[in-house]
């Protein structure tokens, strides 16, 4: 896709904003619809569109492959580490209580960030992982083939 | 035109299509959630793998003796069996449908009360049902992992022998 300009100039701009209407439903999923598993596939197709029109290898230098396969286990990890403060706590095991023993609804809305954010990594990135190993295995093609 | 299209890259095309349709008609029924992630993996995502497949593989569909005529019965008979089963169905949105009588209404009370959120999917997924969210989301990984495993593990064996 050496010559597709106005591909490329509109791609710049729509990255830009799709990441962004992808962290808007991450971070407003407990006011509207969406949530956690909906954003990641937002960002990861953001960045899959990026691969698509400026190359592998381009988005490969904004995002290597080695931190999307680590950050995708990061993800699960905030979660259940999120189950673990509370069992710390005296609380049980994912019990948002914890968080904020005093007013147990903040303590449930900050414990529901925190794990829509582990469901929101864990899919961006494993969106992506799967997407580098398929194009990575792809030989080069040329325009005229599709 | 689409049962004789041998044509790879048309077939993913339309199989996107129809996946942007559905998520159309998730909107309609008020499935915003439904809706996102069948336009962004359905439409997005599984259209850009197959393509990535069908540049692995061939573009054209291999000429085949075999008529279309008995998968295409089969498939009508599935389908003319399936509406069939959604006639014992509730009516959509009706109020006296089991899922709006016991545990949905529960939900829909309580949750603002004890979490002061009004969306109550988000409630019931990250808080309620936190364990089982918790295991959708190793699935996922899980899932990656088997890709990951199956697809970029191969250079490394042949390095070997």
């Amino acid at each position: 896709m050496k010559h597709h300009l106005i591909l490329k100039v509109i791609t710049k701009f729509m990255v830009g904003v799709i990441v962004l209407f992808g962290l808007y439903v991450q971070f407003h999923g407990d006011y509207s619809p969406g949530g956690g598993f909906q954003a990641g596939v937002i960002i990861a197709a953001a960045f899959i569109l990026y691969g698509i029109v400026m190359g592998l290898e381009n988005v490969q230098k904004v995002m290597p492959i080695w931190f999307a396969q680590r950050a995708a286990a990061m993800g699960v990890l905030v979660y259940a580490l999120t189950g673990v403060f509370s069992i710390i706590f005296g609380f049980e095991f994912l019990n948002y209580h914890a968080i904020s023993p005093e007013h147990p609804k903040h303590g449930q809305h900050y414990g529901i960030i925190l794990v829509e954010l582990g469901v929101g990594i864990t899919v961006t990135f494993v969106m992506i992982a799967i997407y580098y190993s398929f194009a990575g295995r792809t030989p080069r093609l040329d325009d005229k083939e599709w | 035109m689409a049962l004789t299209l041998k044509h790879l890259f048309a077939v993913i095309m339309l199989s996107g299509a129809f996946s942007l349709v559905s998520a159309m008609l998730f909107v309609a029924m008020d499935a915003v959630d439904v809706a996102f992630t069948e336009a962004a993996v359905g439409a997005g995502v599984s259209t850009v793998l197959m393509l990535a497949t069908m540049a692995l593989t061939v573009r054209v569909q291999k000429e085949t003796k075999r008529t279309i005529l008995f998968p295409l019965v089969v498939v009508c008979l599935v389908g003319v069996l399936l509406i069939y089963g959604t006639l014992d169905m509730p009516n959509f949105g009706a109020f006296d449908s089991p899922a709006q009588l016991h545990l949905g209404s529960t939900y829909l009370s309580i949750t603002y009360k004890d979490m002061g959120i009004p969306n109550v999917v988000t409630g019931i997924l990250a808080s309620y049902r936190g364990y089982d969210t918790l295991g959708e989301t190793v699935v996922v990984l899980t899932a990656g992992l088997g890709v990951i495993l199956l697809l970029s593990g191969l250079k490394g064996r042949k390095d070997k022998e």
